[in-house]
């Protein structure tokens, strides 16, 4: 059982007293989301009663448009690193070393994608997601194995499914590059796991191509229904174009 | 055979040819930077696009995007095909995933044919192939090794390349998602060739990886960049320079594309 509350959930007092969005960037640069930074975030803003951050059992409302998109990417984001950091910080009896150095790797890279969606939202962030991970063993090769295969199958097909979504012609373009950058990791991260599982025997994910070679495609409805297992907090799609 | 020269007697027609040309400059830096012998064999090849496209070809247009991604799907279906026809290309643990791959890009050439058909467009030709690059890799077919590198090239190659037509096919938002959805496969097979080789399944810094011919860096020149969405992500997320140049795959101009496969078409 792994149930983790992140520190964003109660912030908004503080978010405000820490002013401009850059001020807001540089703590979270030196606090990262440690324990002790957990501790102080939520002590310093359970006595602001204009807390603009809905409590977490309240839905989080995605958005509209291009950040509405840029949102969902982000939460998935907050899915996938959330689940590899507490790989690596609690199944090293479970994995080989090579199996650890991949989720090492796959650890820094979704940190690095979720943090780049934060700051590239800046205000319009939603806020960090409270994940449930009781559905997972932490201590048991396959359940994490597993897991991160549904995890990077999922990321493929949702970036796939949300590229067409990305309407706005201006910056929309480069949210689209942005995306095309991260999904193709995603695919990467996706066959090292298969083949991971496959132990080494070069399994890819051959499951999610079709007949005429194309990977998987998700509308954010279907994808957010498939996560809803890892995912505490209530998300609200209905706003997100389509 | 002179390119300056070439291009000197030209300018008696066009002045402007200098102009033309100079926007041309990453073409021209690329091409340096692959092996001398491949960069002379493939000289008319890549001299050719560098002038179609400093000649106003018309692009944009989302057929002549998609023959583009043809032409490569046409190269990489026949040089799976041909890899599984030779006899020692292909170590036989790998043969089944070869075959899968083989299969997605024989069915890439056909959806693509199919779509381009549909626009009322003209599916390209499929061009003559030289998988020898006028020489530089002869044991191309008969080398696992030499066959991997190549299979990695063309794989890390075609994942840059859908890349950076996505933002030409917008208008097409069917067209556009179907071109996800074969980057995706691109994706994953790169993945499990630089796995097979002994790499990272992703790119670390702008590094072609161990094995991997010199005249192959003009696949991976760019990759190491970690500034995305104008912001600096190293010092945001914490998370390393390599790592952070791990986790966003960079696009490459169709031009650049066409410079790197030009070295394979006769």
């Amino acid at each position: 059982m792994m149930k983790q509350t992140t520190p964003e959930e109660n912030e908004g007092g503080l978010m405000k007293s820490l002013g401009s969005p850059m001020q807001r960037r540089m703590f979270f640069r030196y606090a990262g989301a440690t324990a002790a930074a957990t501790t102080l975030l939520l002590t310093t803003s359970c006595d602001d009663d204009d807390d603009v951050t809905p409590p977490s059992n309240t839905a989080v409302d995605l958005g509209s448009g291009d950040v509405g998109i840029l949102n969902y990417a982000y939460a998935l984001e907050q899915l996938e690193a959330a689940f590899y950091t507490a790989v690596v910080a609690n199944s090293a009896s479970a994995l080989s070393s090579a199996e650890m150095a991949v989720m090492q790797d796959l650890k820094a890279h979704e940190v690095a994608h979720r943090e780049l969606f934060k700051a590239a939202l800046g205000t319009s962030a939603i806020p960090n997601l409270e994940v449930d991970f009781s559905s997972i063993d932490f201590k048991n090769k396959t359940s994490v194995l597993n897991a991160a295969k549904t995890f990077e199958d999922l990321g493929v097909a949702a970036y796939n499914g949300a590229g067409k979504l990305l309407t706005d012609t201006g910056a929309g373009l480069d949210y689209l590059l942005l995306a095309g950058k991260i999904v193709s990791v995603e695919a990467r991260h996706a066959a090292a796991i298969h083949d991971l599982i496959s132990n080494n025997a070069r399994a890819y994910g051959a499951a999610q191509i079709d007949a005429n070679g194309l990977d998987k495609a998700m509308a954010p409805a279907d994808v957010l229904a498939a996560a809803k297992t890892y995912i505490a907090t209530e998300i609200n799609f209905s706003n997100l174009p389509k | 055979m002179n390119i300056f020269k070439i291009i000197k007697d030209i300018e008696k027609v066009d002045g402007e040819v200098y102009d033309r040309l100079s926007s041309r400059r990453q073409a021209f830096s690329s091409f340096g930077s692959f092996g001398k012998k491949v960069a002379f064999a493939a000289a008319p090849i890549a001299l050719g696009t560098m002038f179609k496209k400093a000649y106003g070809q018309s692009s944009g247009s989302i057929a002549d995007v998609l023959n583009f991604a043809l032409t490569l799907e046409y190269l990489e279906a026949e040089f799976y095909q041909m890899g599984l026809d030779a006899s020692g290309a292909i170590a036989s643990e790998n043969r089944a995933f070869f075959t899968d791959v083989r299969d997605h890009e024989v069915a890439h050439v056909a959806f693509l044919k199919t779509a381009i058909q549909s626009m009322n467009a003209t599916p390209v030709a499929k061009p003559t192939f030289d998988f020898s690059a006028g020489g530089a890799f002869p044991d191309w077919n008969t080398n696992p090794a030499t066959y991997l590198a190549l299979s990695q090239a063309f794989e890390d190659t075609g994942v840059r390349a859908y890349k950076g037509q996505a933002g030409n096919l917008v208008s097409n938002s069917g067209v556009l998602t179907a071109a996800l959805q074969i980057h995706a496969v691109e994706a994953r097979h790169a993945a499990i060739v630089r796995r097979i080789r002994g790499l990272k399944g992703w790119i670390t810094n702008d590094e072609r990886g161990a094995g991997m011919p010199a005249a192959t860096q003009a696949i991976y020149d760019g990759e190491a960049q970690t500034t995305q969405a104008g912001v600096n992500v190293p010092s945001i997320s914490g998370v390393s320079a390599a790592q952070v140049s791990e986790a966003f795959d960079e696009p490459l101009t169709k031009q650049a594309v066409l410079d790197i496969a030009g070295l394979f078409i006769v």
